[in-house]
């Protein structure tokens, strides 16, 4: 009986741990929350490398000033690019909604653009999972934007980092020619496969922050609550002690 | 009885009241902070704040003797527009409740004059009557016959008669008590005016 | 200043019975001195009903029900309001934590035969709460309009059009559309907040008053009332105020304890409490890739996929049968087990094995309903949900003349 249980628990942990598609592992990437340097950075390639297509419809700028420690007037000069028909740029206390046509963009992508605010929530160790995708395009003449992933086969995204990354090539298993066991870089980028792979960790870090922005201050409260629960625990033991004295 | 030993001698009467009260104590605290964030939370949200944010408005095309509505956090803000006879009938006034602007409450420091404005020709006000919140109107007409002879151009409130000059100064023995309101504004450039922040 | 609150206290009871009510049901309500850790659960889900309320009392005040807004009310509640991410982590973990409660609450009943005569009614009162709060958190996972949530809808909803003759009409009246819609969405709202609360509070009230009748069962299970003393107080009874009060401060205080680490620390618990894809909008022309419900419905819901729909055994509506069947044969334990001894602590080594067999059978049940269904897992989902209706039946045959140990006079202490 333990057994078919503990059979029970680990395909539980593998069928919902790891979402179906594809079976290249994830990279674990460690995000500190609290590195606002790495954040910041994330949230400027954000808006111009991603930003164009998926919005990010639930985080307002001036919010994202506050948490990434920027002054209101740096992310209006820095981050703000969108405006409204009548050319006002978008003001600082807005969502970071983009102007794109779901028309065009299902013409164009075949399907909408989602938001991303959300993105790293949407699925288990989604942080994992953006940070593995970001990092695994590769050339493939047989789909629409040249390129194909890894994680997410048959992605309907091109490249939007090339630039940063390069071109690479995926290496397959010799025995199995679905299974990629690795990459190899046939065109460099403008950066270095470390660099590269620290613009997509600021980038995820970032996405990260946006999902939840209120998880740090979750983290800080937490901290004061639970001090003030074992004050709670301890004082009510003691006086349940004491009236309990009189039972015999 | 029951197998109690109340009023036996062997209960610490004070080690227990003390106890209790320290208990009281601790639960009365958890409570404050309990009810803390859920009375935080009914503070205006992000997106109050931001429907509430200053409002950028351009004077330039402003006629003299004309009136604009903006709205700033939902309410009417008036910008009058004011001709150099409507200054002068300021100056003349007698039958106000407020004439210096004494009230503190109703403009910031900078527009506590005769004119309760930071350029005296350009009015910013609350469109909101301090009796009970109605929006008066705008009567610049001098003398009609529905507000009578000594009328020299001011706002009129239609809910219950309260009558204001051209500087939002209340007159006397109306049912208002007090001068239009002035919210914080300033002067970005020449003609382009912030409203909502000082 | 003394004398002033005993006038005000006097003039109060002249003309409503505070005093008596405090006296009833507090001060003069006399509990068994022998409370074990199975009984603080009452009072805990009372504190999570609480919590329950106060927090969606403040969620209502900034969630839309409206399918166009509601996904994006919820993270406005997450971002733009103020400690609007605390209240609502309090009451999403405050849902889970209640079928904690109430599922190891009525476990605790089993354990030492609480519902049994006198009890039957609490027991009743005690399940209805059960079947009312099943509806309370299915209607209320519409509300966050994620994909879970909307999967989840139709996928219950469609049950009923399982009903022979009428089901399809039953259907279409629940959802009040053809399709899981904003109207939908809209009477959701007006049920979970404020139809079910209110039947769930006068439920617990009922719940409480009944027990208050009796008094109240014991790990021991003996009748604390059969010896009184000259002034007809339970020889073993203490008052519930303040050896209760105190004792069940602490329990709370332990509880919110873990709690707050779950709030504060794990609000997803992984997977179980929030699930990733209820942060994708809901979408009416893509399923998600694997639902299941959240994790308190799924031993009944491995029990409604364990059973094989044939034609000639009423099609897909003999799952339905079986999974109303066993949440339904709860409500008959008390005439089930015909035992004349409540507490598993005289019991027979028979009756020990068989709840052994139910509780394994609920929680290897509750594992598969977790999990996409295969051949194997449906398998085995079926030899769990012939164990847990087993127990039932088993219960019958051996609570007959079943070989207890001796019932001691009065409760064990120390």
């Amino acid at each position: 009986m333990r057994k078919i249980i503990f059979i029970a628990f680990l395909s539980l942990w593998s069928s919902l741990g790891h979402s179906a598609g594809s079976s290249y592992p994830l990279d674990h990437v460690n995000i500190d929350l609290s590195d606002k340097a790495s954040l910041q950075r994330g949230a400027k390639y954000y808006v111009n490398y991603c930003m164009g297509c998926h919005s990010l419809g639930y985080l307002r700028y001036n919010r994202l000033a506050r948490d990434l420690g920027l002054l209101e007037r740096e992310v209006e000069e820095n981050l703000i690019f969108t405006e409204d028909e009548e050319g006002t740029p978008t003001k600082v206390g807005e969502l970071m909604k983009i102007a794109m046509d779901d028309f065009y963009a299902e013409k164009t992508f075949g399907v909408v653009p989602p938001d991303l605010t959300l993105f790293t929530r949407t699925r288990p160790h989604g942080a994992d999972w953006l940070y593995t995708y970001l990092r695994t395009f590769y050339l493939d003449d047989s789909k629409q934007w040249g390129v194909n992933n890894a994680v997410f086969p048959n992605a309907g995204m091109p490249h939007a980092l090339w630039e940063l990354q390069g071109w690479q090539k995926a290496v397959f298993d010799p025995a199995d020619d679905k299974i990629i066991t690795g990459f190899e870089l046939v065109k460099p980028g403008a950066m270095s496969p470390e660099e590269y792979d620290q613009v997509v960790k600021d980038i995820t870090g970032f996405l990260a922050y946006a999902a939840e922005p209120a998880k740090m201050q979750r983290h800080k409260t937490g901290f004061w609550v639970l001090i003030f629960l074992f004050v709670l625990v301890f004082v009510s033991y003691i006086l349940k002690k004491e009236y309990w004295a009189d039972i015999r | 009885m029951s197998e109690l030993s109340f009023g036996t001698g062997e209960v610490d009467k004070d080690r227990r009241r003390v106890l209790t009260a320290g208990a009281t104590v601790v639960g009365t605290i958890g409570a404050t902070a309990v009810a803390a964030p859920f009375l935080l939370s009914m503070q205006p949200s992000e997106k109050a704040k931001t429907a509430g944010a200053p409002v950028e408005v351009d004077l330039s095309k402003l006629e003299p003797g004309r009136k604009i509505t903006i709205e700033w956090r939902g309410k009417p803000v008036w910008i009058v527009h004011r001709t150099p006879e409507m200054l002068k009938t300021l100056d003349a006034q007698k039958e106000l409740a407020d004439p210096d602007s004494a009230n503190v409450e109703q403009q910031p420091e900078y527009a506590q004059n005769v004119y309760r404005s930071i350029k005296p020709e350009y009015l910013v006000m609350l469109g909101v009557c301090t009796h009970l919140g109605c929006s008066p109107t705008f009567r610049p007409d001098v003398a009609p016959t529905d507000l009578g002879a000594d009328w020299k151009g001011g706002f009129f409130c239609p809910c219950h008669g309260s009558r204001f000059d051209l500087s939002g100064r209340v007159y006397k023995g109306a049912p208002a008590p007090d001068n239009m309101q002035v919210p914080p504004h300033h002067y970005v450039d020449e003609s382009i005016l912030l409203i909502g922040a000082a | 200043m003394g004398n002033l609150l005993a006038n005000t206290l006097n003039w109060v009871d002249e003309r409503f019975p505070l005093t008596k009510m405090w006296r009833e049901h507090l001060s003069e309500y006399y509990a068994p001195k022998n409370f074990n850790f199975w009984y603080y659960f009452g009072s805990l889900a009372l504190l999570v009903l609480v919590n329950q309320i106060v927090t969606g009392i403040f969620l209502t005040m900034n969630y839309k029900p409206d399918a166009g807004l509601a996904f994006a009310s919820v993270e406005y509640i997450m971002r733009d309001v103020e400690w609007g991410w605390l209240i609502r982590y309090l009451h999403s973990t405050g849902a889970s934590a209640f079928f904690v409660v109430v599922y190891l609450h009525m476990f605790r009943a089993m354990l030492y035969g609480s519902y049994k005569k006198p009890r039957e009614l609490i027991w009743i009162f005690g399940m209805l709460i059960y079947l009312t709060l099943m509806a309370e958190a299915f209607l209320g996972y519409l509300l966050p309009w994620g994909q879970m949530s909307y999967w989840g809808a139709q996928v219950i909803i469609s049950l009923f059009g399982a009903v022979p003759f009428i089901g399809e009409e039953l259907a279409l009246w629940i959802r009040g559309d053809y399709v899981v819609s904003d109207i939908t969405l809209n009477r959701f709202f007006a049920l979970h907040v404020i139809a079910i609360p209110l039947a769930l509070v006068g439920l617990v009230a009922a719940h409480i008053l009944a027990l208050h009748e009796v008094g109240s069962n014991n790990p021991d299970g003996v009748e604390i009332k059969k010896h009184k003393d000259a002034n007809g107080i339970p020889l073993d009874g203490i008052p519930f105020h303040p050896y209760y009060t105190v004792k069940d401060i602490f329990g709370a205080s332990v509880f919110l304890v873990i709690f707050a680490i779950i709030v504060f620390y794990f609000p997803e618990m992984y997977i179980f409490f929030l699930e990733p894809a209820n942060f994708i909008p809901a979408n009416p022309i893509q399923t998600p890739e694997h639902i299941a419900p959240l994790w308190y419905f799924t031993p009944f819901y491995a029990i409604l996929r364990a059973v094989p729909s044939y034609p000639w055994l009423m099609g897909k509506f003999a799952g339905v049968l079986a999974m109303g069947a066993a949440v339904m044969v709860l409500f008959f334990l008390p005439w089930i087990d015909r035992s004349p001894v409540r507490s598993i602590r005289y019991r027979s080594n028979a009756f020990k094995a068989w709840l052994t067999i139910f509780i394994v059978s609920f929680i290897g049940l509750g594992i598969l309903g977790m999990l996409p269904a295969d051949p194997i897992k449906q398998k085995l989902s079926q030899l769990l949900s012939i164990g847990y209706f087993g127990f039932f039946i088993a219960l019958y045959i051996i609570s007959k003349n079943e070989r207890c140990k001796a019932v001691p006079d009065r409760v064990t202490w120390k």
